[in-house]
């Protein structure tokens, strides 16, 4: 079973990789969604998956055996209540970014770091005029 | 005071500021007393905490009544503590700084809750002893740190918070990931016991896989070379004592993680890991120094300084030595002071000058000499020039460097020294020294007519140079502090028996 979910894990960072790298901020969104996925993944494979009794200590016995480890679950829902939370923040902000700018392009979203040279260099070469913004093929 | 009260009162301090500022948000004034009451705690229970821990005990409690590994473990060893302190006393500074009269539209927004949920997070990585819960500290962190950079909601932090926020949460993640590797690996959470179990893993071609793994993870954090592009993306565009905190603060946790785990957890002098990090360090104090070289807006300056610094504190890492590990213990110290009081100095030269763009401030040094002095003393102190702080912390890492015989890493350590003087001269020149243009003028008029802005913005700055000052001055103790606390570092040994108990390392194998 277990390399099955390692695949699955690195199926999960990949594509998660895929979309963190687009231009595109919802897809940035949910290519962090999927790597906080893969996240609790791998804290899950990390605890071994071999035992499926429940971790309860039977009456009368003084220690766990062959039970499923608690831990991992443990994490995995701290981890979920995290990135949850996170990931809810970044929604947000990248919706309130989408309004103001009106665009989903991370490209354009240049307030911050104006593309212009003016700002970084004292007098830019006449040649290095500011470069018209990219025009985006119809989507 | 008991070990336990001794090691949750710094959390404890900001924990309780964060609630009581959210049941009072709709009253900044009460905030206000809470915040500053808060940080006030903070660095008086940090110093308590320096106090036990300077004779070299390792103070370390579990929580919740389990016997460690299994419970939530806090240590509390020397750099921990100086960390603590360091943390209070920038919490108090900045949060003087923070009162100034534009503080009623953060206060409009959470801005006191969540700087007291910054140094909550703060605090809590630097003292934890479980790696799952230094994850759980640096989600704090970053949740607070999101809120505050996004506080205004301009264009211009919109932008910031989408670019900080990505990358961040990327960083983090791995973080996590990382971490359930290392669990998988040992079966433990706890970092002496993890240190303790390591060695006896069988495969150790993945550990240092994991071991550069988290390089990258606390790497991003901490904005070392190929990772730091959150850094100069964002910072700019926060107010001034936002800035200040994080330029404080938020990096050096990164910093924190990566002197931690590469004493305690792994070992530097097994594979490549050290010969990384001393790479990455050149390239992150060049790369710096030359963004920062490059800019005219103040703020941007100082963040591309912040990034040139952090090489100097991993070239220390990188030497490994424990005058190189006591060298960068002294650089975060020194930095942290000086790096926030350069940032609070910026938002004085907006005041007063008018603007953060270099090219539109001037003349400070005719109307407010004395404003230059209290600029040239973190100034040249970045710089590294005698007898501020910054030489001695240079001093010593460039000679453990050149001790073990990393002559380019000490070459590049002081050419970088020159370039950033080059910096620090350019804002000197500029904003002090020529003649000022017109707005320039109406603006140092405005700030000459506010003496209530000038005492609140000037009490913290003062403060920061005076440490800055004591710690150049009176070098002696604060060297030999940060040699012990590397030494300490190096020697695992007192932090395994403070969390496992004296006959710990005898019994190491790994529980997969």
């Amino acid at each position: 079973m277990e390399p099955v979910f390692a695949l699955a894990f690195g199926v999960l960072v990949a594509a998660s990789a895929y979309l963190v790298m687009s231009r595109n901020v919802l897809r940035i969104v949910l290519g962090l969604l999927l790597l906080g996925n893969a996240a609790n993944l791998s804290l899950f494979l990390a605890g071994r998956m071999g035992s499926r009794t429940p971790p309860l200590v039977p009456d009368g016995a003084e220690a766990l055996v062959g039970g499923g480890n608690p831990l991992p679950q443990a994490l995995i829902l701290t981890a979920i209540v995290i990135s949850f939370a996170l990931i809810a923040f970044t929604v947000i902000l990248f919706e309130s970014a989408h309004r103001r700018f009106d665009t989903l392009d991370t490209e354009e979203l240049r307030a911050a770091e104006p593309r212009a040279a003016k700002a970084a260099a004292p007098s830019p070469p006449p040649s290095h005029s500011p470069a018209p913004p990219v025009t985006e093929p119809a989507r | 005071m008991s070990t336990h009260l001794l090691l949750s009162m710094p959390i404890l301090w900001p924990l309780l500021g964060v609630a009581l500022c959210c049941v009072f948000w709709q009253r900044p004034r009460a905030q206000r007393i809470v915040s500053l009451a808060a940080s006030a705690g903070l660095l008086l229970s940090s110093l308590a905490l320096l106090a036990a821990t300077r004779d070299g005990t390792v103070p370390a409690t579990q929580f919740g009544g389990w016997a460690a590994p299994f419970g939530i473990s806090f240590v509390g060893d020397m750099l921990s503590a100086a960390m603590v302190v360091i943390t209070g006393l920038m919490a108090v500074a900045v949060g003087i700084y923070g009162l100034v009269d534009d503080a009623e539209a953060r206060e409009a927004s959470l801005y006191h809750p969540l700087y007291q949920g910054l140094l909550l997070g703060v605090t809590g990585a630097f003292l934890t002893g479980d790696i799952f819960n230094l994850y759980v500290w640096f989600e704090v962190m970053l949740i607070s740190s999101f809120g505050l950079l996004a506080l205004g909601g301009t264009r211009e932090q919109l932008d910031a918070g989408v670019k900080y926020v990505t990358l961040n949460l990327v960083a983090t993640t791995l973080f996590l990931i990382c971490v359930a590797f290392l669990y998988g690996l040992t079966g433990s959470l706890n970092m002496a016991d993890i240190a303790r179990v390591l060695p006896t893993v069988e495969n150790q071609g993945l550990v240092t896989t994991i071991a550069v793994l988290f390089l990258v993870a606390f790497g991003s954090k901490a904005a070392v070379f190929p990772l730091f592009f959150w850094l100069p993306a964002a910072y700019h565009t926060a107010s001034a004592p936002i800035v200040a905190i994080f330029a404080a603060l938020l990096t050096k946790v990164g910093v924190y993680a990566i002197l931690r785990s590469f004493t305690l957890i792994f070992d530097l002098s097994l594979g490549f890991t050290a010969s990384i990090i001393g790479v990455v360090a050149a390239l992150t104090m060049v790369t710096g120094v030359l963004g920062a070289a490059a800019h005219f807006d103040v703020r941007k300056i100082l963040s591309f300084h912040i990034i040139s610094q952090i090489g100097y504190m991993l070239l220390g890492i990188a030497v490994a030595t424990p005058l190189a590990i006591g060298g960068a213990i002294l650089y975060v110290i020194h930095h942290i002071v000086v790096k926030a009081n350069l940032f609070l100095l910026a938002g004085v030269i907006n005041r007063a000058g008018g603007s953060f763009e270099l090219k539109q401030v001037g003349g400070l040094y005719r109307t407010l000499p004395w404003l230059g002095v209290l600029f040239l003393i973190p100034a040249l102190s970045l710089a590294g020039l005698p007898p501020l702080s910054g030489f001695w912390s240079k001093f010593v890492v460039v000679k453990a460097s050149l001790d073990a015989g990393h002559v380019v890493l000490a070459g590049t350590a002081l050419a970088v020294g020159v370039l950033t003087l080059y910096s620090m001269l350019k804002i000197w020149n500029e904003a002090f020294w020529k003649a000022a243009p017109a707005e320039s003028t109406a603006a140092t008029q405005r700030w000459l007519a506010e003496p209530g802005t000038r005492r609140t913005m000037l009490t913290p700055i003062v403060l920061l140079a005076a440490v800055t000052l004591t710690i150049g001055l009176m070098a002696e103790p604060f060297v030999a502090f940060s040699l012990r606390a590397g030494e300490q570092l190096l020697d695992k040994s007192a932090y395994i028996e403070a969390v496992l108990g004296a006959d710990a390392q005898r019994t190491a194998e790994a529980r997969p």
